[in-house]
């Protein structure tokens, strides 16, 4: 009994943080009327139409691919090329390696507003403005600071008789990374990628200022531009079933594997 | 010809070590050019030389023609002294600096505790802490966009969840138009930053406070000490660093707002002004008015207003450290 107001406090916050998300789920399986005249109800019948319309006819389905593809090789390639030079930086000495070390982990703490109009106009003079192209490289551009920061530390505390090992046994440099140090870091590389993975899924100013046509929009920008075009009031239903499409998969992954999505989303703040 | 090329060969026989050795090192630079320039290159081009371009960009009337940018030495920095719009969003970005950060981190310390320490003897977690957690986390999984559009409906006056909660448990009276209230706009907004950051930090500070040795909690509790009382003398200090590092990222966080407001407000940036941030004066100014010059002298404001934080919030607690 004792723990009773605990509860109560613990239990406020728990309804706070999930009913706006379950009432955004349920009102996705509404009609429009129900959504205007009774917003909190249960709906009377599970509409499933809602969600086709909002897949098919208001391109959620597309800006999902888009989304899938665009973070997809942004990951690929800034796990890739962060990893190489994260690992190069930790393990080799040679002259400019403190300096180009910081290059990296100083740009961590300029805002990308600073950057925005010469980067527009780079990526549009290189003809990859509006471009899945063009948002990869510079997705993964963004992210591989913090992957080179994190993984550095990471590289530095594995021990080096195996990758010695490797090398008299007539182990080249690149198949000492890719066969011998990459499978040691595999911890370090997973929390890296999570906490990358979120950062590019959530991202929305990039794509909004790089990716104006329509047709490429990413999930999170094609999902803002549906709910501030004019339209938008005559497809209630429509537009909380791409909520719900854009959200409830996310939170299914979190559910199934949180400890490691904790673990990965707060490696930046606990290094 | 044969007869003199034979000890030729023969003397260099005894060598291959040496050799070998020299390509063994080559080949590592080699590894470490090859490797390094991948991202090298993106960064120089994507990152380095805007950043740079910028500062340059700043002094400059450029409107976007190829080679038509004048030198104009300080005067954007003069123009935006005296830009009202902008000098509302500096002010908007200062308020949600203020309120929000502190808000955010208060209450995810709280919820942190509770977790962490309420359990039955006041030394164990309370019971279903990981039901808690996980849910609390909820919002930080979600991208910040998505999190707008939904609030963005939530503050529907006319069907929108606050109302509606509001109507069905007889307060209509406080029902309002959320975003559209120039005196309130802004807090609307604030609250959907505390909502989405509360559980990230509270996460952090639960693993923070897991980490303190429970003989310290313990010996706390037998000199009788209250529950604020170790929350006040134990656990905060400990928990010093953590909430450090969480002020400076929530500040950045305040500093930018620019998503939740492009898309949930009306204007966007309004009512009249009232939700204007420094970033969504940057986007329209470049954006939709073309005026890459004068942008770009507005990104340098807010790159300096986020170094000057960083470096007192840092700082700040670096005093107290030796104080202490």
């Amino acid at each position: 009994m004792k723990r009773f107001p605990l509860h109560i406090a613990l239990g406020f916050w728990a309804i706070v943080t999930a009913f706006p998300l379950l009432w955004a789920v349920t009102s996705s399986f509404k009609s429009d009327a129900e959504i205007l005249t009774s917003p909190w109800t249960v709906p009377s019948e599970v509409r499933w139409e809602n969600f086709s319309r909002a897949w098919n006819e208001a391109s959620i389905g597309q800006y999902f691919l888009n989304s899938v593809i665009v973070v997809g090789g942004a990951l690929f390639l800034t796990m890739l090329v962060g990893g190489l030079a994260a690992y190069t930086l930790a393990r080799y000495r040679f002259p400019g390696n403190r300096f180009v070390y910081y290059l990296f982990v100083t740009s961590q703490f300029f805002p990308t507003f600073l950057a925005l109009v010469p980067l527009f106009f780079t990526v549009e003079q290189m003809g990859l403005l509006g471009t899945k192209l063009g948002l990869i490289l510079v997705y993964a551009t963004f992210a591989t600071p913090f992957t080179i920061f994190f993984l550095h530390a990471f590289f530095r505390t594995l021990p080096s008789a195996i990758a010695e090992a490797a090398f008299i046994d007539g182990c080249t440099h690149w198949g000492v990374f890719f066969r011998v140090m990459l499978p040691m870091a595999r911890p370090g590389l997973v929390s890296v990628a999570i906490f990358n993975f979120l950062g590019l899924w959530n991202q929305y100013l990039l794509p909004l200022v790089l990716n104006p046509d329509p047709e490429n929009y990413v999930l999170a920008q094609g999902l803002a531009a549906l709910s501030t075009s004019q339209g938008y009031q005559s497809d209630w239903s429509g537009l909380f079933a791409g909520l719900t499409i854009a959200m409830l998969p996310v939170l299914l992954a979190y559910v199934c594997f949180q400890r490691y999505i904790q673990a990965g989303a707060t490696a930046g703040a606990v290094k | 010809m044969s007869v003199l090329a034979r000890p030729v060969e023969r003397a260099a026989a005894p060598a291959p070590p040496a050799p070998r050795k020299r390509r063994r090192l080559n080949r590592g630079y080699g590894f470490v050019i090859g490797a390094l320039a991948p991202a090298l290159v993106l960064h120089l081009v994507f990152v380095v030389s805007p950043y740079a371009q910028a500062f340059y960009l700043s002094l400059t009337d450029w409107n976007g023609v190829a080679g038509k940018a004048d030198f104009v030495g300080f005067d954007n920095f003069t123009r935006l002294a005296g830009d009202s719009l902008f000098l509302d969003a500096i002010g908007n970005n200062l308020l949600l600096l203020l309120l929000m950060p502190a808000a955010t981190i208060g209450i995810g310390l709280f919820l942190a505790t509770m977790i962490q320490r309420g359990g039955k003897d006041g030394r164990t977690g309370v019971r279903g802490s990981r039901f808690y957690e996980i849910v609390f986390f909820f919002p930080q999984m979600l991208s910040v966009a998505i999190v707008a559009v939904l609030w963005g409906f939530a503050y529907n006056p006319n069907n929108g969840l606050i109302n509606g909660v509001l109507r069905a448990i007889g307060l209509d009276g406080l029902a309002r138009s959320w975003l559209a209230e120039p005196g309130l706009a802004l807090f609307a907004v604030m609250a959907v930053m505390i909502w989405s950051g509360v559980g990230f930090y509270m996460v952090l500070f639960s693993a923070a406070i897991d980490g303190i040795p429970k003989e310290i909690f313990e010996a706390a509790l037998i000199d009788g000490s209250s529950g604020w009382t170790t929350f006040r003398r134990i656990t905060l200090p400990l928990l010093r660093d953590n909430v450090q590092v969480a002020f400076v990222y929530l500040g950045m966080v305040a500093l930018d707002a620019f998503a939740l407001v492009q898309i949930m407000t009306v204007g966007p940036g309004g009512p009249d002004g009232s939700t204007e941030v420094m970033g969504l004066s940057l986007y329209r100014t470049a954006f939709e008015y073309g005026k890459f010059g004068y942008a770009s002298a507005m990104g340098v404001a807010l790159f300096f207003g986020t170094l000057v934080f960083a470096l007192v919030a840092l700082r700040g607690n670096k005093n107290r450290t030796e104080l202490a």
